[in-house]
């Protein structure tokens, strides 16, 4: 048996349901190791002692039916954890404990895993690199002062470096697939309306989704199978059959068609992005694929409609943080004074400047000219998918226009943060599914992923191309473990 | 279009956010790049097109009006930053 931290997720479980393995022992393994990566900076908020216990108490009465029986696991700090602080990154909600779960939590408790702690995250998952965390910048396991991409920058770096088997975070614009791609992991943000929202911490309601991060997109399939499910208590949850996308999961994907839309071959795209996309295409035709020319001529204003809709959104969300009911307060003059200061010392740079922009396209005389436009174009570009699903099953395109780059790069320049997004971005617009997977290396040997769209609750195809194509890219992660010393 | 001074002084204040006078260049700089990137939308014609307000393609479901959690009044005062045992506290409003 191998080192139980490089061991997956699918492998953990089958070895404690064989019991080769105790719960104690694995938690006790990804314990030590993330005891001995704090330089990555990964988390926020560490729970391994509660770990231990309840993995000593599931060892006393093993329940191995569960999908996720006695497996530790760390996750994003984003979704709301009951009696363990919550903070979305943020110094407003620096000293929260919420009183309830969230149900994507919730549901993963209830299969047997073991809640390790809070990955750390850009401030209320605005950002691309977690570099607008409060609590400071992510190490990307690959290389040294390497963003780990973002928001769900502790997640891919946990998952990455293997302190935690597995993880889950959440995508607004790209928060799950962009740091997937940047750390060599696999990453999936499920349909809107397949997990539910209730819990996580809110940033632009009409675009987030939960979804899995993993080693490989077997896991992935498993964690998506327990975390999506139908839940009243979330008005956008939708109803709908969902797959056991572990267990109907298959390499078989002869005759499906996969689209090639030309509008993603953006200007100044690096050669690397291009060559790794034509090697993609090759390895979908290698599984049997079909591959079609497709077109989704609204590509390039996905994200000028993204910088409308997520802000406006977020503007009127984050109006709870006023420092009366919870989180950090600012004293002040009067009551004005004191929501003032509290919101100005509370939030982040990058927080304000979305707060602000939401609010100016959604003031009064701005509203048609921005907030309405962007509404109109992001239904042109949901009409593009749904026209180009009339000829494709799924559509393949590179993940990021870039690997990841070094901390501090791009933090003077709002607009070139934003431009990373640039191909994840049209997926929540249209509330699609999307799977980042590792592809290849650029020249500085650093992952590059590459991605499937897949049709509105059409998880199962995406997984089983990804599936399919993951074995014939046969991607090896180039973890050196630099950090432990 | 260019987002002056005292527009960022408005916004300011419709946000609840202060802002000095040093930070207010430094977000007219920003957001000004960010409205020029936003503003490539202005290509499109859209009069004919209906708005996108939600992706989920359903109806809202209904419930019955019933209490599901009752009780809750220490949870909800527990993360209040002033403690008061039963009421939230905030400066004086009324003189």
């Amino acid at each position: 048996m191998s080192e139980i931290t490089k061991q997956s997720l699918s492998e953990l479980v089958e070895n404690i349901k064989s019991k080769k393995l105790s719960s104690s022992e694995v938690t006790k393994a990804f314990v030590e190791r993330s005891e001995k990566s704090k330089e990555l900076n990964a988390y926020i908020t560490e729970d391994y002692t509660n770990a231990l216990n309840k993995a000593k108490k599931f060892d006393e009465k093993p329940n191995l039916d569960h999908k996720l029986p006695g497996i530790p696991m760390a996750v994003k700090d984003l979704f709301c954890t009951k009696d363990l602080r919550t903070t979305a990154g943020s110094k407003i909600l620096n000293n929260f404990v919420p009183t309830y779960e969230s149900t994507v939590t919730q549901n993963i408790w209830n299969e047997g895993a073991i809640l390790m702690g809070k990955l750390n995250c850009d401030e209320f998952a605005m950002g691309s690199s977690n570099e607008t965390s409060f609590f400071g910048n992510v190490q990307n396991p690959i290389d040294k002062n390497l963003v780990p991409g973002g928001s769900s920058g502790g997640s891919s770096s946990a998952v990455a470096a293997q302190l935690t088997p597995i993880t889950i975070g959440t995508d607004t614009g790209g928060s799950i697939r962009q740091p997937a791609s940047f750390t060599g992991t696999v990453g999936l943000k499920p349909t809107y309306g397949s997990c539910s929202r209730y819990g996580i911490v809110a940033f632009a309601s009409s675009l987030d989704q939960a979804g899995p991060m993993a080693q490989n997109v077997k896991d992935c399939a498993l964690l998506q199978e327990v975390i999506s499910t139908y839940d009243e208590k979330d008005s956008t949850s939708i109803d709908f059959k969902r797959n056991e996308y572990s267990k109907e999961l298959t390499k078989d994907i002869k005759g499906k068609k996969i689209g090639i839309p030309k509008e993603y071959r953006v200007d100044g795209m690096p050669k690397e992005i291009e060559d790794l996309w034509k090697k993609g295409i090759e390895y979908a035709k290698d599984c049997g694929a079909e591959i079609i020319d497709i077109s989704l001529p609204h590509t390039n204003y996905a994200l000028p409609t993204y910088y409308i809709v997520a802000p406006a959104e977020a503007s009127s969300n984050l109006a709870r943080y006023d420092g009366v009911k919870y989180g950090f307060r600012a004293e002040g003059e009067n009551l004005i004074d004191m929501y003032e200061k509290t919101r100005s010392e509370g939030f982040g740079a990058e927080v304000q400047r979305r707060i602000m922009i939401g609010t100016y396209v959604l003031s009064s005389g701005y509203y048609d000219a921005y907030y309405l436009k962007a509404q109109k174009v992001r239904k042109l570009i949901k009409n593009d998918f749904d026209d180009a699903y009339k000829k494709v099953d799924a559509i393949l395109t590179p993940s990021t226009p870039s690997s990841a780059f070094k901390i501090g790069e791009k933090t003077n320049d709002p607009v070139s943060m934003y431009l990373n997004d640039i191909f994840t971005v049209p997926v929540n617009l249209a509330g699609l599914p999307g799977i980042s997977i590792p592809a290849g290396h650029d020249a500085k040997g650093y992952p590059l992923g590459l991605q499937i769209i897949g049709k509105a609750f059409d998880e199962q195809n995406i997984l089983n191309i990804a599936y399919a194509m993951e074995e014939k890219i046969n991607f090896k992660n180039n973890i050196t473990d630099w950090w432990i010393k | 279009m260019s987002i002056n001074l005292k527009t960022i002084k408005h916004i300011s204040k419709l946000s609840r956010i202060s802002v000095d006078e040093k930070k207010v260049e430094k977000l007219a700089g920003d957001l000004n790049s960010i409205f020029n990137f936003i503003e490539k939308l202005n290509e499109l014609k859209t009069d004919n097109v209906e708005p996108l307000t939600s992706v989920a393609e359903t109806t809202l479901k209904l419930r019955s009006d019933e209490v599901k959690s009752k009780n809750l009044r220490d949870q909800v005062i527990k993360n209040s930053p002033k403690e008061n045992e039963d009421y939230f506290v905030v400066p004086k409003v009324i003189e």
